[in-house]
């Protein structure tokens, strides 16, 4: 069915735009939500997993046969049991390698063997008693240190791609990218004013509060099933049927209540050695992550170290922008650099631009996607500099960003020309937002950012029922984890023309429907959602067709209007509108049940841009920085439920806050994270933060019936410049490393001072 | 393990289980008792995930050994709702939106009901600190602020 979009800015919406209460609420609040954890099977294992406490180590042999004879061990499990059966897809290998280490241990916390016993007790025991002879290799944790020509290589065969002429001597860069479009160089001579600086930025974990946690159990027929907390249970079965020699229709993933993810459970990690400890033992195995576990062997994001170079005329207009990112990726190739750079000015309308990134490995856990991965690093670089270039044009930094903001018909900085886009509003409604001219005190200061992420769309598969009562079952396999089956459910309402109480969104398992993509990239909302409403029309179709066999009449003789078939004019007959419900009563007798299907891969996500203002006081005394205020400005194309939609706004901003004053990966010389918890990683809890104030944008999206833009993402990427610019205000000093920490700022105002009495 | 006998009152029903002496009392909660609304984030007291009262006093059931609650009364998320009516905490963090993944919402809860047992009227400020022990990466805590501060409204006004 061809989509008919042109109404989405002009229609009126009933349920779309409201905000009832999402149908898990009760569940959530009253602890009956099953989580991963939270899920138990007849004579179910412990499975526990033996990692290595070195960065970088040779394995020369694993011997578990001590463990093997302690009573109540039923299996253990090394990379024996997980043979290459990738045929050559070398990111298929990459996870095989990281979910169980072969030849070398490439971080600390990589692992090496698993055991399945019948109590924790005994798997803990049992774990001391597998003997690992490692020969430790040297190692490198820092991107600039595993770029350096003597640096300790992870792959001595590792040539750099996307550089010509091929370099002849390995390394640890991956690949090289570059993106943009015009003549930097010449802008350059353009300029009035060049600012060029160097950034770092810390790796930092998504944090999801619920660590990893699966229930594994396959029998000897090859038949399988899997509990698991993941964005995409779809991809889980693939991902663990490819490496395990499985049929994917044979194993059956159910994907259980998430406990947050963003991004970080987009692959997989123990599933695959849950699924072998199980077919070794023959029993149902439990794994669960600890926290410990979390942070050394998931999926934390980049470190990063950007440099960036802008020039502007002395009017305010940009003439060139350059940037050079490089981000480790931990041990295995697939940074998001290429992120990085493609977003990097993606909120300018430059005629000059380049960014050139550089992914690199060192010995750190494999990084995996966190909310618009790879952006915000890139943003606070560029739009750090975009703040100190605006004051040195002498101009207020928001006329300057909108003086040079894209707009519709910008050709991008990564290739595509932009449609209808929302920067220009955010900007605006920022300059007249009262926080823009709220007084500000001593010690404080306000900084703005602007941010872009691209969303993403993919594969949907959504299964429609009418109950013969006139309710609906819409069954979706997108995993939801931010209230998403509520926008389905009011999508699903507003297409039927019938209330939200009578629709229930459910998220079916792997058996039920075809593939869906991973919950990621802000599709679900958009694409998913795209998909109930065509499934919605589909069924409606149906409906339309039983009215039409009721009142014996030609199908397109009836029409469908507010949840009512109709006929479609004065030929068709006199007949009353029915029902939906009508309709369903009498499926029995009309040719059985009656549902609408839709499947289908989705293109024209719309992007997304926000603009943040962050006021913040800094205690020079101490180095402790106060957020103050901070709004969110954001177009989502549509709000399907606002209170979500704000919910997205508000919580990309925390982690950004987060990441930009506290939160880091601190490593040791000997390659080992010295603070794999929550006491020493520290996130931002309650008592430091104000209310995150937001307000919704709505810019149509014309890839979607209602305009719908993904929202998840776009939240994290402008808050570590608007962070960085706001202190760097408070403080006359420009941060540019974070986490923007006391014991940093301490030094960068002692700097400061320093510089000032030698200068008297 | 030598296995310890331990006799308590679990949201108003008297329990007893038999556990070993390095049991949390959070694992003797979800793996002997199938209450599973108390979660693990952290096993270190970090994340507030866990929580629950132990005669009245809100406390991480990570921290404490199974086999020290003999004798003792202790609150679940499980017991918070009368039957089928919720407590109006339950009812404004569904209506305010306080709640995205759902995970760490029993354990807010509970920190939050625990304050208002103690302050009918507290500022905002008195929330955030009150609740700083329990930690959500999804909401940036400002509808959870609202949801309590919205709830201590209307039972004042009860």
């Amino acid at each position: 069915m061809p989509l008919d979009n042109a109404e989405s800015s002009t229609r009126k919406y009933k349920v779309v735009g409201t905000r009832p209460n999402r149908p898990d609420g009760v569940d959530k609040v009253t602890g009956r939500a099953r989580f991963g954890a939270d899920a138990v099977a007849p004579g179910q294992l412990v499975g526990l997993i033996l990692r290595s406490p070195h960065a970088h180590a040779k394995i020369k042999s694993i011997d578990a046969s001590k463990a093997l004879k302690l009573a109540g061990v039923k299996a253990v499990v090394t990379k024996d049991d997980l043979p290459d059966k990738t045929d050559g897809d070398a990111g298929l290998y990459d996870v095989l390698v990281n979910v169980m280490a072969r030849e070398k241990a490439l971080y600390q916390g990589h692992a090496v063997a698993a055991v399945a016993a019948t109590s924790a007790a005994i798997a803990k025991a049992a774990l001391k008693l597998i003997n690992v002879d490692y020969e430790i290799l040297p190692h490198v944790t820092d991107v600039d240190e595993a770029m350096k020509p003597n640096a300790p290589l992870l792959y001595p065969k590792m040539i750099t791609d996307g550089v010509d002429p091929k370099p002849k001597k390995p390394s640890n860069i991956v690949r090289r990218y570059e993106f943009g479009h015009g003549d930097v160089e010449a802008g350059f001579r353009q300029a009035d004013i060049v600012i060029e600086r160097s950034f770092k930025t810390e790796a930092t974990h998504q944090g999801y509060i619920e660590p990893h946690a699966c229930l594994a159990n396959v029998g000897p027929d090859g038949q399988g099933e899997l509990w698991v907390c993941t964005q995409g249970h779809f991809m889980v079965r693939d991902t663990c049927a490819r490496l395990l020699g499985m049929d994917f229709s044979k194993l059956r993933v159910t994907a259980s209540e998430i406990g947050g993810g963003f991004g970080g459970k987009t692959t997989v990690f123990i599933e695959p050695v849950a699924l072998a400890l199980s077919r070794k033992a023959n029993r149902p195995v439990k794994v669960v992550m600890s926290r410990e576990e979390v942070f050394k062997a998931t999926g934390p994001t980049s470190s990063s170290s950007i440099d960036v170079k802008i020039g502007a005329t002395k009017d305010g207009r940009i003439v060139a922008g350059d940037a050079t990112l490089r981000y480790q990726g931990g041990a295995f190739a697939g940074s998001p650099v290429e992120f990085g750079a493609m977003t990097a000015f993606a909120q300018y309308d430059l005629d000059n631009v380049r960014a050139i990134g550089f992914d690199v490995v060192c010995n750190r856990p494999k990084q995996a996607a966190y909310r618009a991965p790879g952006a915000p690093m890139a943003n606070f670089a560029v739009e750090s500099v975009i703040e100190e270039l605006a004051h040195k044009v002498g101009m207020e930094p928001i006329d300057f960003r909108i003086k040079n903001a894209a707009r519709e018909g910008t050709h991008s900085s990564y290739g595509p020309i932009y449609g209808p886009i929302g920067l220009l509003p955010t900007l605006q409604k920022a300059r007249e937002h009262p926080h823009f001219k709220a007084p500000l005190g001593k010690n404080q200061g306000r900084g703005m950012a602007c941010g872009f992420w691209f969303n993403f769309g993919g594969q949907s598969c959504v299964s429609m029922n009418i109950g013969v009562d006139g309710t609906v079952s819409v069954t979706v396999g997108s995993p939801d984890i931010g209230g998403s089956r509520a926008s389905m459910g009011l999508m699903t309402a507003e297409e039927l023309g019938i209330p939200y109480e009578k629709v229930r969104t459910v998220i079916a398992d792997t058996g039920t429907l075809g593939y869906n993509d991973v919950t990621d990239g802000s599709r679900t909302t958009f694409a998913t959602g795209m998909a109930c409403i065509l499934a919605a029309r589909d069924a409606i179709k149906k409906l339309c067709a039983r009215a039409a066999q009721i009142w014996g009449i030609p199908e397109d003789a009836v029409t469908w209007e507010n949840g009512h078939a109709k006929p479609a004019g004065a030929n068709a007959g006199n007949h009353p509108p029915m029902s939906l419900k009508e309709i369903a009563a009498q499926a029995p007798s009309t040719g059985g049940p009656i549902a609408g299907h839709h499947e289908y891969s989705a293109d024209g996500a719309g992007v997304s841009f926000a603009t943040h203002i962050c006021d913040s006081e800094v205690d020079p005394e101490t180095g402790f920085t106060k957020i103050l205020r901070y709004t969110v400005l954001q177009d989502a194309g549509k709000a399907v439920h606002p209170s979500y939609v704000e919910g997205q706004f508000q919580g990309g901003a925390v982690q950004g806050i987060g990441w930009a004053l506290n939160e880091e990966y601190i490593y040791g010389k000997d390659g080992r994270l010295q603070n794999a918890g929550f006491l020493d990683y520290r996130i931002p809890v309650c008592s430091d933060l104000p209310m995150i104030d937001t307000v919704i944008l709505e810019i149509p999206n014309p890839g979607h019936p209602y305009g719908v833009r993904g929202v998840g993402e776009t939240s994290i990427v402008p808050p570590l410049a608007a962070v960085a610019n706001s202190v760097s205000a408070a403080v006359g000093v420009r941060m540019t490393e974070t986490p923007i920490s006391p014991p940093k700022l301490l030094a960068a105002l002692e700097k400061q001072s320093a510089m000032k009495k030698a200068a008297e | 393990m030598s296995s310890v006998h331990v006799s308590t009152t679990i949201n108003g029903d008297p329990t007893d289980y038999v556990c070993d002496a390095d049991e949390t009392l959070l694992d003797v909660l979800r793996n002997r008792l199938g209450l599973t609304g108390a979660k693990e984030g952290c096993s270190t007291g970090d994340c507030g995930a866990c929580s629950v009262t132990i005669d009245g006093r809100l406390t991480c059931s990570c921290l404490v050994l199974g086999a020290e609650v003999d004798g003792a009364k202790i609150g679940t998320i499980e017991g918070m709702a009368n039957g089928e009516k919720l407590h109006p905490l339950q009812k404004k963090f569904i209506e305010h939106a306080a709640l995205q993944c759902g995970i760490c919402t029993p354990g807010f809860l509970i920190a939050a009901k625990s304050l208002l047992d103690h302050n009918p009227k507290p500022t905002e400020t008195e929330v955030r600190f009150a609740l700083a022990g329990n930690l959500c990466r999804c909401t940036g805590y400002d509808k959870i602020v609202r949801a309590v501060m919205d709830t201590a409204a209307e039972l004042r006004r009860a």
